[in-house]
């Protein structure tokens, strides 16, 4: 997953130096400063980002990508967590603290909780999982309940043929195709739909750490079901079939929209990057997020993320220009 | 040579000529014999070097995990988090034995067959077409098996046979495994039953006996132990094999005799392990060279096993 995540984001460079230089050749004077002729060729300093292992492959990806620009500015990517991130950076030892969920009243301590270190919230991407199966596996309606895959899917699940999650289902023997414990994808599912401490099911499942050989498992076996990431999966839509879920309320299909909308939940989340109020106005890393907003499709795809819709991505861009503190949360 | 000649056509003192003569090709004997010492001294080190990284990398896997957990555990999770977490490598091994197993199913009557038919019974024309054939299907890489196993084989499996297989299953994998070590045992063992001397034959054809009893009674005993070393390697062959099974039988191994499900052997777990994102210095890493270790320790036990019977048995003739 990382070598194939970092050839992405290699080969992204190469689409973005060459879309670059192609830019630059062909009209000079219509003035492309806006985008990527801003220069940051002259920034320095050091940027240190912690928290969730979900945003780390987008900060990674995005630091690869910055630091050509400006290769001055030293940034270290952790991914201890979400909460433990949020504790770092309110002990003001980090510029940047990456979470996949929103802040909530538990994580301001220490000075976040003094006032003194403010975040600022910016919305950097979308993660959404889609629940995919072989194209002739029946499941009615192409619909699968919450319930319906923690029951196939639990630690604990003993269902070996769909048959036996009630009427409809196809007399099949199950089997899985899923990432692994090394994948993002495989915290989020685990977590937030199983909500397991980073267990599911064991037997009849194959793990994999490449995205593609769960493709392969998935088409090629009769029966199978699992899960990737959204914009993996929708890049191989015509391979297999992508089942809509049922959160509790109705059927709904993972599509850039419903992600976007947070309609389709709980299998989609925002990711966030938090500078302080004190640290956004550090040029460099208000230059690091501004990379990651301007460049957001790259930078998501290569982590196999969404990337921010218009509207999202305008908002982000507005919070990070205005560097306010969010409004304290409730909870 | 070019010494040799420059003495002979000089007018100069020849004894001084035969002496340097002597000097230069001494040094360059003492060169050639220095490097194929040092040939055979560093494969000896490489050996060394293996043994000895996967002794203490397995020793600090073995702090963490009891042997008794190890050897005897049937459950197989080692990449797994949490409490899922388990070592019990039983399942690996039967994976591993059971593929094995399917692909010797395959390649011994297949292969020996080629073996018999090449040394026995066929005409040196066709014999001279048909070994190289063989041996070319020896040298295509394993790569090319393993995605012709998953792409083509199972896909045949399931369409044609209608059989319901998961699309990464050990039938597949044990199949084409099997097609990758025959070439090595029809080898071999057309090379042992060729060296048992003409005279054999003559006799036992000369008592009145058919050519089939000439070929199973006589022959085949005589080569034995030639034709054991052949089925040993190819036992090893396909014991150690990773491309195939990795590209074709799954990422799970199976203690089960149910061939339409996942295989995975030790060699395409190493792989595996090796890519994962099992962080250096964790006990899931450091599995990867206790499974390095006990695989070692099993293709060795083989060889000597083989060994052993072939020098108990051994007919040597003049």
């Amino acid at each position: 997953m990382r070598l194939h995540r970092s050839i992405a984001v290699l080969a992204g460079c190469g689409v973005c130096a060459f879309g670059v230089a192609a830019c630059g050749d062909d009209k000079k004077d219509t003035g492309g400063e806006k985008k990527s002729g801003t220069d940051n060729s002259s920034l320095s300093g050091s940027i240190r980002i912690d928290g969730s292992s979900t945003v780390q492959p987008v900060a990674e990806a995005a630091t690869e990508g910055f630091n050509a620009e400006a290769p001055n500015v030293k940034i270290s990517v952790g991914g201890i967590g979400t909460g433990d991130g949020f504790k770092r950076f309110c002990r003001g030892e980090l510029q940047i603290a990456d979470a996949s969920r929103a802040l909530q009243k538990d994580d301001l301590v220490d000075q976040c909780k003094s006032g003194e270190v403010e975040a600022v919230e910016v919305q950097v991407g979308i993660d959404g999982l889609s629940v995919v199966s072989h194209k002739d596996l029946e499941i009615p309606n192409d619909c699968l309940t919450t319930d319906q895959l923690k029951e196939l899917l639990d630690p604990k699940s003993k269902v070996s043929n769909y048959k036996e999650l009630g009427a409809g289902f196809p007399d099949k023997k199950v089997s899985f195709f899923t990432p692994g414990t090394e994948s993002g994808t495989y915290d989020f599912f685990t977590e937030e739909l199983l909500e397991t401490d980073k267990e599911q099911r064991t037997e009849d499942v194959e793990t994999s750490a490449d995205d593609n050989q769960i493709i392969t498992g998935i088409t090629g076996t009769k029966g199978a079901l699992g899960y990737v990431g959204f914009a993996f999966a929708d890049q191989n839509k015509d391979k297999l079939k992508i089942l809509a879920v049922d959160g509790g309320e109705g059927c709904i299909k993972p599509e850039i929209k419903t992600i976007a909308d947070n309609s389709y939940a709980p299998l989609s989340r925002p990711l966030f990057m938090y500078p302080s109020t004190k640290t956004v106005k550090q040029p460099e890393v208000k230059a690091f997020i501004q990379y990651i907003l301007d460049n957001n499709q790259q930078v998501n795809e290569a982590a196999d993320y969404v990337p921010l819709t218009p509207e999202l991505l305008e908002k982000a861009k507005t919070d990070l220009e205005a560097g306010k503190a969010v409004a304290t949360p409730t909870e | 040579m070019a010494d040799g000649q420059k003495t002979a056509g000089g007018s100069g003192s020849g004894s001084e000529g035969l002496i340097r003569t002597r000097t230069a090709r001494t040094v360059r004997e003492q060169a050639i014999k220095g490097l194929l010492v040092a040939a055979a001294v560093l494969s000896v080190l490489t050996t060394t070097g293996i043994v000895v990284t996967l002794i203490t990398e397995s020793t600090s896997f073995f702090e963490d995990i009891p042997f008794k957990d190890f050897f005897f555990g049937t459950d197989w999770e080692p990449l797994a988090g949490g409490e899922q977490q388990s070592f019990g490598v039983v399942p690996l091994v039967w994976s591993t034995l059971y593929l094995t197993f399917v692909a010797l199913v395959v390649a011994i009557p297949v292969g020996l067959g080629v073996g018999v038919y090449l040394a026995e019974y066929a005409s040196p024309r066709v014999r001279k077409i048909f070994k190289p054939i063989i041996e070319l299907l020896a040298g295509i890489p394993t790569i090319v098996f393993g995605y012709f196993a998953l792409v083509f084989f199972t896909p045949l499996l399931q369409d044609q046979l209608g059989l319901d297989l998961r699309v990464f299953n050990g039938l597949s994998g044990g199949i084409i495994l099997g097609i990758l070590v025959l070439p090595t045992i029809a080898s071999v063992s057309e090379d042992a039953l060729s060296a048992v001397p003409q005279s054999l034959r003559e006799g036992a054809f000369g008592l009145g006996a058919a050519k089939w009893q000439v070929v199973v009674r006589v022959v085949f005993p005589a080569a034995l132990s030639g034709v054991v070393a052949a089925l040993v390697l190819g036992a090893s062959r396909a014991i150690g094999e990773t491309v195939v099974i990795l590209v074709a039988s799954g990422n799970e191994p199976n203690l089960a005799f149910d061939l339409t499900v996942a295989h995975q052997n030790m060699a395409a777990f190493i792989a595996n392990a090796a890519r994962s994102d099992a962080a250096a210095g964790s006990t899931a890493y450091a599995t990867i060279f206790a499974v390095g270790a006990t695989l070692f320790v099993m293709t060795f036990l083989l060889n000597i096993v083989a060994i052993r019977f072939v020098r108990k048995h051994r007919q040597v003739y003049d």
